[in-house]
């Protein structure tokens, strides 16, 4: 498949709805593996690297769930191609600064991403749109299975899989899931939160991983830990976290609306008026605002047929997507301007949001 | 052993931070400590300092040669200081010592649980053929190793480092034999 194609389609994610996905929008798996008797991708040279590659990449391609995947060499993307591949979560942006030697398999739904030679051997990714930890679990576990046959893994009985990070050794799996908080953003109960999950060993960071800005209200959620507990068992806790959240957040919905409806019609409004009429925005105010159109999608007020043109824009509207667009690099300037464009038109054929139920629940109080 | 910084003082405050998902240790004499403000822990950041000092301990690497290496990759203990990361499979068994608290503290766990690979021979004591020759009184080979690592960990509570040494090869010999098997 080639990178056109790829590009075409957006994400299955961004476009099926999966459980939770108001406030969950994707879940990911990830396994790190090596293979013996090699040195780790970030020790090795380079033509050990093309060794290793040249073992793995015909494997992965002999999936049968990467029938008509897109396969590369990192040294043959450009650097807006690598840049789109990370504004999707299909490399990370660590991957996208690696050159000879590296490379990226995915399926066609990029429902599943191999990157080769980052910073272990294979990273392999499973997302899917919802909480679906358990499924993005067995379905890359089910890859790593018969990938096993083919590929002598680094493994040890005391550590389990041998990474080049001492963090990710044992099972090398992180389970992640990224989940959508404006509510607890909006009541300041976001802090407590993060700090609470850091506390029973879970991470919480910002949308493109480290630095816990809040763009777009968004939060990614993982084990910190991968030695001495069992896949199934690190997933099932982190599940169980993660519904906990989805109940705080519901509340904290609840409570905004409740206490201080003026409010929460206020940031809804607002971020659809700007986005309609703005000629000039960064990434970042937009992203922030198209958050609260979100949130303004899971409490009714705007009609639920919107959602999918939300979150395709969340993803459009990043910078190597746009330039992509253009078919051009461009300057972060003319960036803004497209991007309010793109906004603008998206927004066009949309209903705007309409604040008539809680109004009328209001008067009946009265 | 130096500071990491200065390179003249003797470190005395050793230093470890999950940056970005990952390890990074630095030590450090007072002086240099109280200057990077690590008596405070908020305003310290180690993956700043680490970026700006990666120069200086690139050559220190060079210089010394009597330091511990792995024999498969060549990476050596100042390697892992300075990127937290390994260079090969192998590194793990040639710098064992110490890593089981450096487990404890990153995953609070030191031994692996969950999915092992098909291809990969049971644990020892699980499924081990004795062959026809074995003396019936020997103690199985398990039981041999089981003994050898308690023996490995008490000599190196009693900073033993030679017999540890030694101990940590027998274990490794047997534990290949055992693999083999």
């Amino acid at each position: 498949m080639r990178f056109s194609t790829l590009l075409k389609k957006p994400a299955e994610w961004m476009r099926t709805p999966g459980p939770e996905s108001d406030i969950v929008i994707t879940s990911r798996v990830r396994l790190a593996r090596n293979l013996v008797g090699h040195p780790f991708p970030g020790w090795a040279r380079k033509e050990d690297r093309a060794v290793v590659m040249g073992e793995i990449r015909p494997a992965l391609e002999d999936l049968s769930e990467m029938r008509d995947s897109f396969s590369e060499e990192m040294t043959k993307l450009s650097a807006i191609e690598k840049q789109v591949l990370v504004e999707r979560h299909l490399i990370s942006r660590e991957h996208a600064a690696k050159g000879s030697g590296c490379g990226t398999v995915m399926n066609r739904k990029q429902t599943i991403s191999v990157m080769v030679n980052e910073e272990d051997h294979l990273r392999m990714q499973a997302i899917r749109p919802g909480l679906q930890l358990i499924s993005a679990f067995r379905s890359l576990d089910q890859i790593d299975t018969t990938l096993e046959d083919n590929l002598p893994y680094a493994f040890d009985h005391q550590y389990g899989y041998l990474t080049a990070c001492p963090t990710n050794l044992g099972t090398g799996m992180r389970a992640s899931a990224m989940l959508h908080l404006p509510g607890l953003v909006l009541s300041e109960q976001i802090n407590q939160t993060i700090q609470g999950a850091n506390k029973i060993g879970l991470a919480v960071r910002g949308l493109y991983g480290e630095g816990t800005e809040a763009l777009a209200n968004l939060f990614q959620i993982s084990n910190q830990n991968t030695l001495g507990t069992a896949e199934e068992e690190i997933i099932e806790h982190l599940s169980k976290v993660i519904s906990q959240l989805i109940e705080n957040e519901k509340n904290a919905r609840m409570k905004i609306l409740e206490d201080k409806p003026t409010m929460m019609q206020d940031q809804i409004g607002r971020a659809y008026a700007v986005l309609q009429y703005a000629h000039i925005i960064t990434s970042k105010e937009a992203l922030n605002y198209l958050s609260m159109i979100r949130l303004g999608c899971d409490l009714g007020f705007i009609p639920e047929e919107e959602r999918e043109t939300i979150n395709v824009l969340l993803t459009e509207i990043q910078p190597a997507h746009l330039q992509i667009s253009a078919k051009r690099k461009l300057t972060p300037e003319e960036r803004d301007i497209l991007r309010a464009e793109i906004i603008r038109n998206s927004l066009n054929g949309l209903t705007p949001p309409d604040f008539t139920t809680i109004l009328s629940e209001r008067d009946d109080d009265e | 052993m130096n500071c990491d910084v200065c390179q003249s003082e003797t470190a005395s405050i050793f230093f470890s931070q999950v940056v970005d998902g990952k390890l990074q240790k630095v030590n450090l004499c007072k002086a240099c400590a109280d200057d990077k403000g690590v008596t405070d822990p908020t305003g310290f950041a180690l993956a700043d300092m680490l970026e700006g000092m990666g120069e200086e301990t690139q050559t220190e690497t060079a210089v010394e040669t009597d330091e511990l290496t792995c024999p498969s990759c060549g990476f050596s203990q100042t390697d892992f200081k300075k990127t937290g990361r390994f260079g090969c499979a192998d590194c793990y068994h040639v710098f064992d010592e110490g890593l089981d608290s450096l487990l404890e503290a990153m995953h609070k766990h030191t031994e692996h649980v969950g999915k092992v690979p098909s291809t990969f021979p049971d644990l020892p004591e699980a499924e081990l053929p004795v062959g026809p020759d074995e003396p019936v009184m020997e103690a199985s080979p398990a039981d041999k190793l089981s003994d050898l690592k308690d023996a490995l960990s008490k000599s190196v509570e009693d900073e033993d480092y030679e017999e540890a040494a030694r101990l940590r090869d027998e274990i490794s010999q047997l534990e290949s034999q055992l693999g083999d098997s």
